[in-house]
Parts: structure tokens; sequence; C-alpha cells
């Protein structure tokens, strides 16, 4: 259990880390270390170089952007976790962060970390899909933007470019009276990475009908997915327990669902139906001002 | 290269290969072995020290990343040599300590969770510790040491008139 040597450089800025990646292929950039310091102990991942961007001041804020609220990529778990202004505004992602991990964990990890990792377990990737986040980066000179939805596209295989380094992530705020969120996940034990989670935010209108929803899967597939044709279903119904069911069930019909020692893709198919039509339920009593339900979906 | 760690209040200047992890340099080289190394690679949280006062994992850690920062292992939370934090007093008295491999880091998790929350409640108390390991299973003791320990602390430093 120790990693392969390599050498270690502290980035004083953002400019220094890019220079720095561009230079060397074989270089990776470290931020929370919570996913590729186990892989580089159990030599999964070997870089020959460290680029530490941990201490760049720079790329931790959570700011309110317009109409959305960014978050800079080496920005903890743990602080958005406790943020005001995300619990406000961003009220899914706030739900979501607790279950990334545990405490000790989510005081190193990073946002940006989580989503250039792009598990397919992980929450994060899932939430930013589901809300249609935009991810920023950097590639040498170079900054850009991608839409989560082009961002995962694998496995723990994203499409920033090599020598890329992922800057920040922006999530839009849905205005609206009545928004509410849901958020389930199964694992074996809580703070396990998840078996299936399911995403999901509402915003009725004032007849109680669905105006706006957007469902999101995770877990269950190479990447985090979207239950667009459940969406479109349900927008204008009012999403009784039975039309959610049964939109969601279409939706899932033919995922191509991972399998694995853990739980079979048929299992995790049925799984994501129970899940995201929970979420859908959660998000619109929470909508409707009822309290929201704790996560209680393990065992 | 050479690093300066803050640990436990005193510097020290080390030279450590860029690979050492945090708990390697704080066992190996610090000769301070109250950071248990269990799994390494994240699970387990024997190796949880506190870094700014929060419970962190030290083997997901490399020490260069480290400098600059204050840790506190086990050794650091004692009031004098041969005395006991509060939290530890409670440990021993509630026999949350078995084989003991676990302590350490429940200590610490302990510590940063009273320093967060004097009066945590009893689900904030497992959550605080769901993520360490107790191979012994005494989860019962520690959860119960805890909630002395948070009792007591919050009856110290209070007029008597206050306290119930
Ligand atoms: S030794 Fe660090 S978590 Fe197990
Ligand atoms: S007391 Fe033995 S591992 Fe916890």
């Amino acid at each position: 259990m120790k990693a392969a040597p390599f050498e270690y450089s502290r980035a004083a800025d953002i400019d220094e880390a890019c220079a720095w990646l561009a230079a060397d292929d074989s270089a990776r950039v470290i931020a929370g270390g919570q996913t590729l310091v186990p892989m580089m102990v159990m030599r999964l991942a070997r870089p020959t170089r460290l680029i530490d961007i941990n201490r760049i001041a720079a790329l931790s804020y959570i700011r309110n952007d317009g109409d959305g609220v960014a978050i800079g990529a080496t920005t903890r778990q743990c602080v958005v976790e406790r943020d005001a202004l995300v619990a406000a505004q961003v009220p899914l992602l706030a739900r979501a962060i607790p279950n990334i991990g545990h405490a000790a964990t989510r005081a190193r990890g990073t946002i940006g970390g989580s989503l250039a990792n792009a598990d397919p377990a992980a929450e994060l990737p899932l939430i930013a899909i589901t809300l249609d986040a935009v991810l920023s980066y950097r590639a040498g000179e170079e900054t850009a933007e991608i839409p989560a939805r082009e961002f995962f596209i694998g496995p723990m295989i994203t499409t920033l470019p090599a020598g890329g380094c992922l800057t920040g992530v922006r999530f839009s705020v849905w205005q609206g009276e009545k928004i509410g969120v849901g958020f389930h996940e199964v694992n074996a034990r809580r703070s396990d990475f998840a078996f299936v989670s399911a995403a999901a935010q509402v915003e009725l209108g004032a007849d109680g009908k669905c105006k706006r929803i957007a469902i999101g899967v995770g877990a269950a597939t190479d990447f985090p997915m979207r239950l667009d044709s459940a969406e479109q279903q349900l927008t204008g119904s009012t999403l009784d327990a039975k039309e959610v069911d049964a939109a969601v069930r279409e939706a899932l019909a033919d995922i191509d669902a991972l399998a694995d020692l853990h739980a079979s893709a048929e299992y995790r198919r049925r799984a994501a139906i129970n899940l995201a039509s929970r979420a859908v339920a959660d998000a619109v009593s929470h909508a409707q001002g009822k309290k929201a339900q704790r996560n209680a979906d393990a065992h | 290269m050479r690093i300066e760690l803050n640990v436990n209040g005193t510097l020290h200047e080390i030279e450590v290969e860029p690979r050492t992890t945090l708990l390697d340099c704080l066992r190996d080289l610090l000769d301070l072995k109250g950071a248990h190394a269990g799994c390494e690679h994240g699970v387990c949280g024997a190796c949880t020290v506190l870094f700014d006062g929060v419970a962190v994992r030290s083997c997901l850690m490399f020490a260069a990343q480290a400098a600059g920062t204050p840790i506190t292992t086990i050794e650091g939370v004692t009031p004098g040599p041969g005395e006991l934090s509060p939290i530890q007093d409670a440990f021993c008295e509630t026999h949350g300590t078995q084989c003991g491999y676990c302590t350490p880091a429940m200590v610490l998790v302990a510590h940063a969770l009273l320093a967060d929350n004097p009066e945590p409640t009893r689900d904030q108390i497992v959550e605080a510790i769901s993520g360490n390991i107790c191979r012994c299973t005494g989860y019962a003791q520690i959860v119960e040491a805890i909630a002395l320990a948070a009792e007591r602390m919050r009856g110290a430093n209070r007029p008597r008139s206050l306290s119930k």
C-alpha cells in the first residue's frame, strides 16, 4: 500500500498548474485526493508528477452568479454541505452531499475532484447531470465550458481534454415559488458507493400541476442518465404515483444496466425505478411544503 | 524533499519522499504511533488525525501536502504527561476501548465533533463515528463514551447553578 515514486509540485495559481500539466503527459492534478490517493497506493494510478491545486485560493469559492450558483473546483464538499446559499438556491445539491463518503472524506474531497473523477456511482456527477450544470476548465491558455451532459461519457471517462484542469461548475437556479427536490440511494452501508441513486427536482404551478421536472439516475449505467422521456410525459401532469411509476418504468425499460458482485443488472434496473419514483414523490411533497424525508433506503 | 510539519504544536523539519503519506510520516519519521495504519486506503478510519481541527484520514494525504497546516494526533490531546483528556477518560470508564486499535481515531473524531457541537444527539454521534470501523464492534460503548464526555465537558467551566 505505498504509491510508486513521483514528483510533487504545489501550484501557486492556475496558470502555473496548467503550464506544468501541459509540459508533462503523465502528470496528474491532485485536489482532495480521496480517490486518487487510494488509486495510487494500490498502484492503479502511477502519475510521475502530482500537481497539487489545493492551495490555489482562487479555485475555492461559492458565489451567486446571475441566475446560477458557481462553485470553484477545489471547494471542499464539507463547505458546500454547510453553505446557506447552496441550501437556498441549489437544494438538490445540498440534499445529496451528505451521502458522499463520510464526514472525514468530505472534509478533504472537493467538488471538482469528484466531477473530474466521473465515477458512475458518485453523487456529484448525478446532480450535475440532473440540474444541467455547466463545467468550466482550463487547458493550456484556453478556458472553456462543457455542459454536464456532454462531459460524462463513460465510467471514469470525461471529455476533459488531456492537460485540462477543471476550474469550476455552475448550477443554474430554478426560479419559481414551488420548487421541491428528492434524492435516494441504496448501498450496503451508508457512505459506501451507491448501487443505484436517483435525484429529482420539480416545479409545481399554482394549479399544483408539474411545470417543470428533472429526473436523474446514477450508478445504474456507465454514467448518470436523465430520464428525458419521463420528464416530457410528466410535465403538465399532476404527478400522481401511478403516472410517475409508469413513466419512470418506461424510461428505464431498455437501459444497459451495470452488473457486478453487489448488484445484478436486473436488480439495478428495478431499484432505479423505485428510487426514481420515490425521489419524484419526495420532490412533490417538498414543493408542496411538506417536510422532506430522510434517506432511509438502505437494506 | 524537505518539509516543515506542525504537529501537536511543535514544528518539525523533516526529509520525506513525495510519496510518503502523512500517516507513514507521523509513524515512522516522527515516531507518533497513535495514528494507526489499518487499511491504508481510506476505508477504516484508524489513521484519523485532526487537520486544522477537522478529522481527516492521514493515509489519504501525502506528508508534503500537509506542510503549513496544524496537525493534532492522539498524542497531542492530553492536558499533560500521564494525564487523559475528558474524552479519553470517558472511553476508559464506559469500556469504549477493547483491543484499542480504533480508539485513537475514535477519540479524535469525538474531539472534532464536540468542538463543533457540544451537545450532540445520539444520531449525530453515530454519524460522526460512522466512517470509523471498530473491529471489536464495541460501538455502543463508544457512543456512550462520547455522550458522557460531552455531558462532562458541558458541565465544566459552568457555575453550579446552571448545571443540571
Ligand atoms: S488506514 Fe487510513 S483509513 Fe484505514
Ligand atoms: S476496540 Fe478493537 S477495533 Fe475498536
